[in-house]
């Protein structure tokens, strides 16, 4: 993957660019030595790293602001960090950027239960969001895997989804408001408590937009009444394509689970193994869940039960206790690190129409053998999200452009059948230069046009997102003006 | 001027030398400067995958067209859009692309959603003549910058959208309403926060104070399985007896009478007053509405939303001074739209972004000029 050459005036004002950053931070928030700025030189994208000029690590929305202030008029490119778990180089620095890291800003500032909101620094982690108002019976609905560690402000610039997405939305559903630091210091607010923020969506385009339009550093976000209990149902199935029909016909009838999942028999084995879930061995496996109390549970339960029934189901097992619930989604959850443990790998995340499954799970089965490379499959089957697990070896010369290569050809595939080429990862470095097999230039033109609007001189994130070939000119006026 | 597609569109765009008023179905009541661009010639459902829960039709499609297509898959359009031709006593049918612009929304949003939170997918003219599509039909999508949310709501203003794909939802089996009577407007907004703090997922939460006759009435709904909407229903009574609530509507007609009502803001037809919409922080629109200096109101979204019946020509933005919301103006005596702009003005931050949104996409300044805020040429 290609990243643009440092720019050398740049890299020449370094002295001058640490020395004011110095002055408006805190004397530990300027991290400029080169033993310490290997820590911020990939996110969870390992594949590519560069450590950064500088880091720096705020404390406040009026510290981001004179950051900003300061490369703006130094002419310096910065590069937003959240927690650093991109999977797709949403964060991974050029030699010439300042990192700017909003972990320290982790506080959560208000919290309304009338109105159902909660207002916090974006530095804060997603599960500890929910973990704020959870004693009060509340919660937060997006739930990436990596919601332990991953923060709001990532959340934000990728708009993250997660398991549960099919019925509570993903981020830009569950987001009321925030405070964003404009590329030249200036600080706006969006939105607000209330819903459907006046004028045009520029919260909408905000989410989404890979800390590429302007630094968010405090957020509102809606948070829900727990459900009165969930239970999932695990159902096996003889082959991937049966399930995939399964899904459309149990959302044809009228049941809207919150999740239903998919695992292939790859998947199945990995996370049993790192999980003991008790997944039954099979080709498909769908975990299928449901809310409300146990007896509309059961009711529900009972009706997607039937419709599986009628497409071989091989396996069915509801879970019987909270305990129970848990470990068969920590089996899923942990389904990247489990592949993890017995192999490097690669995670695409294309979005299909759930009714091109079957014909996409063939099409990878047979580049899988092709390109000579394992793969595993492990997806949100309910809205077409697929997590195709590219396995590589790293050590091995030349197989991980094979598997970039793979992985492109899926992308490309998913598009094809009338999808995306990510449904929740993000663009950031990774399929920046397939960008153009979904959009034509006056589409991507649009895009840019947005960014020309919120960050004229081209210094946020500006090597991400869009084809380097299709931006250069932009970035490349940001340069002789200097 | 009827284009009959989307080239023709982009080439009336493109040769414009004059402004354009984009228009839908024209039920809305936005009268802009210019020839009447209509899309009545783009209409027609392209696309409907009931198993994947999407649909695409083009922009001119007439809502009830879609709505009849999803009926007959026991699927909807869940965010409820409502249909504004009695309250603004405007003729026409109700289009997609009108929705979508407008992004318009009933009681459900509350719990499921806005149109915008619906809209998959995009495909508009701009201000220059250029297609550009956005998005796609596919549920999760995070493929480039959003601009999906960005036309939706837009009002026509960035360009004139000529397709949209949707994600829509299953048809509930069957509905049921809640009713609570004779609460004060600070009573009822806890009554219903209490409630959507319940986990019986309450679709729809509205207070009615001075409008009927009879006093005034509280509602809840909740939509689902036969069995799970006769639980619920009693779940909400036993929690909220202490706000006095006793009477159920169980029967599913008689609820959705209720909702469509609420949704199309029925109870202001006949007013002579100007109507307003206020979006708002529930918990402090009963103390808006106490300094608003309106004839009556009533309250949606659990009082996130309010419906305002303001004496003509008095500006509500005024009256209620800050707050953590905005105020539309919808229906309006001649008189007082020329005075007060639709929509809130924006803090000069906002402004100054959206304007430069609509340099870049309409530079000209063409598309429902001045709408939504100064065209290009008078910012610079």
């Amino acid at each position: 993957m290609e990243m643009p050459n440092p720019d050398p005036a740049v890299l020449a004002r370094k002295d001058r660019v640490v020395a004011r950053l110095k002055a408006v931070l805190p004397e530990d928030a300027v991290i400029h030595e080169e033993t310490e700025t290997r820590a911020y030189e990939c996110d969870a994208l390992t594949a590519y790293r560069c450590p950064p000029m500088v880091a720096v690590l705020p404390e406040s929305t009026e510290q981001v602001s004179e950051v900003l202030r300061i490369c703006h008029e130094e002419g310096v490119p910065v590069v937003p960090r959240g927690a650093g778990t991109s999977l797709a180089g949403g964060a991974l620095p050029t030699a010439d950027c300042v990192i700017l890291g909003v972990a320290r800003m982790n506080e959560v500032l208000e919290t309304s239960y009338a109105d159902r909101f909660v207002r916090v620094q974006t530095g804060r982690t997603n599960l500890s969001v929910t973990g704020a108002v959870e004693a009060d019976g509340f919660f937060y609905a997006p739930d990436p895997s990596s919601q332990l560690a991953c923060a709001i402000a990532g959340n934000i610039a990728m708009n993250s989804g997660g398991a549960h997405c099919l019925k509570y939305g993903v981020t830009t559903n569950n987001l009321l408001g925030v405070t964003m630091v404009m590329m030249d210091g200036e600080v706006v607010e969006l939105g607000g408590a209330h819903m459907d923020a006046g004028g045009l969506d520029l919260l909408g385009l905000i989410c989404g937009s890979e800390g590429q339009l302007s630094v968010v550093t405090e957020a509102t976000l809606r948070i829900l009444p727990k459900p009165e209990g969930a239970r999932p149902v695990l159902m096996g199935f003889a082959s991937a394509e049966v399930a995939g029909a399964c899904v459309a016909d149990i959302i044809k009838a009228g049941v809207l689970p919150v999740a239903i999942e998919f695992m292939d028999k790859m998947l199945i084995e990995v996370c049993e193994d790192f999980a003991k879930a008790g997944y039954p061995m099979c080709e498909a496996l769908l975990i299928v869940e449901v809310e409300g109390s146990d007896e509309e549970i059961d009711h529900q339960l009972a009706l997607i039960t039937e419709i599986a029934e009628r497409h071989d189901l091989v396996a069915v097992r509801e879970s019987a206790s909270p305990e129970e619930s848990a470990r068969i989604w920590a089996g899923r959850k942990a389904a990247f690190s489990a592949i993890g443990r017995i192999s490097d790998y690669m995670c695409l995340d294309g979005t299909i129409p759930v009714s091109a499954l079957p014909y996409v799970l063939r099409r990878i089965g047979e580049m899988s053998e092709q390109y000579g490379l394992p793969v595993g499959n492990v997806f949100h089957a309910g809205d077409g999200n697929m997590h195709p697990l590219i396995c590589y070896d790293a050590n091995k010369p030349g197989d991980l452009e094979i598997c970039e290569a793979f992985g492109a050809e899926v992308l490309k595939l998913c598009v094809e059948a009338g999808g995306c080429l990510t449904g929740e990862h993000g663009v950031g470095i990774e399929k920046r230069d397939l960008m153009s097999h979904q959009y034509a230039p006056a589409d991507l033109e649009a895009q840019m046009a947005v960014k020309d609007v919120f960050d004229a001189a081209w210094l946020l994130n500006p090597a991400k997102v869009f084809p380097l070939a299709v931006s250069e000119a932009r970035r490349a006026e940001r340069m002789a003006a200097e | 001027m009827t284009p009959e597609s989307e080239a023709a569109l982009a080439d009336i765009v493109t040769s414009a030398k004059d402004p354009l008023a984009v228009q839908g179905g024209g039920t809305r009541g936005i009268i802009a400067e210019g020839e009447v661009l209509s899309l009545a010639g783009l209409s027609g459902i392209t696309l409907y995958e009931p198993g994947a829960l999407t649909l695409v039709a083009q922009a001119g499609t007439p809502v009830a067209e879609i709505e009849a297509a999803l009926a007959a898959e026991n699927q909807r359009l869940a965010f409820e859009p409502m249909d504004p031709r009695a309250l603004l006593r405007t003729g026409g049918a109700p289009t997609l692309g009108g929705v979508i612009a407008a992004n318009v929304s009933g009681p459900r949003r509350i719990q499921g959603g806005a149109a915008r939170d619906y809209a998959l997918g995009v495909r508009f003219v701009d201000g220059k003549g250029e297609v550009v599509q956005n998005g796609g039909r596919v549920m999760k999508n995070v493929t480039g910058y959003d601009l999906v949310k960005l036309m939706c709501g837009a009002f026509g203003t960035l360009g004139v959208l000529t397709e949209v794909s949707l994600k829509v939802l299953p048809r509930p089996e069957t509905e049921g309403t809640l009713l609570l009577r004779g609460l004060s407007d600070a009573r009822a907004v806890e009554a219903m926060a209490a409630a959507m703090a319940s986990p019986f997922e309450v679709t729809g939460a509205a207070h009615c104070a001075t409008i009927i006759q009879d006093g005034p009435v509280t509602a809840l709904r909740v939509e689902g399985f036969e069995r799970s909407v006769v639980y619920r229903l009693e779940q909400l009574k036993a929690l909220l007896a202490r706000f006095g609530a006793e009477m159920t509507v169980g029967d599913a007609a008689m609820s959705e009478w209720i909702w469509r009502s609420v949704r199309d803001a029925e109870l202001l037809r006949d007013v002579p007053e100007d109507i307003w919409r206020v979006c708002c922080k529930p918990s402090e629109a009963p103390g808006l509405m106490a300094r608003s200096g309106a004839v009556s109101w009533y309250y949606d979204w659990a009082g996130g939303r309010i419906w305002v019946r303001m004496p003509v020509g008095q500006d509500l933005r005024a009256a209620l001074g800050a707050f953590d919301g905005h105020a539309t103006l919808v229906r309006a005596a001649p008189e007082t739209r020329r005075a007060l702009p639709m929509f809130h003005p924006e803090a000069p931050g906002v402004a100054k972004i959206s304007a430069g949104l609509r340099a870049r996409f309409d530079p000209r300044g063409i598309l429902n000029r001045g709408l939504m805020g100064p065209v290009a040429e008078e910012v610079a």
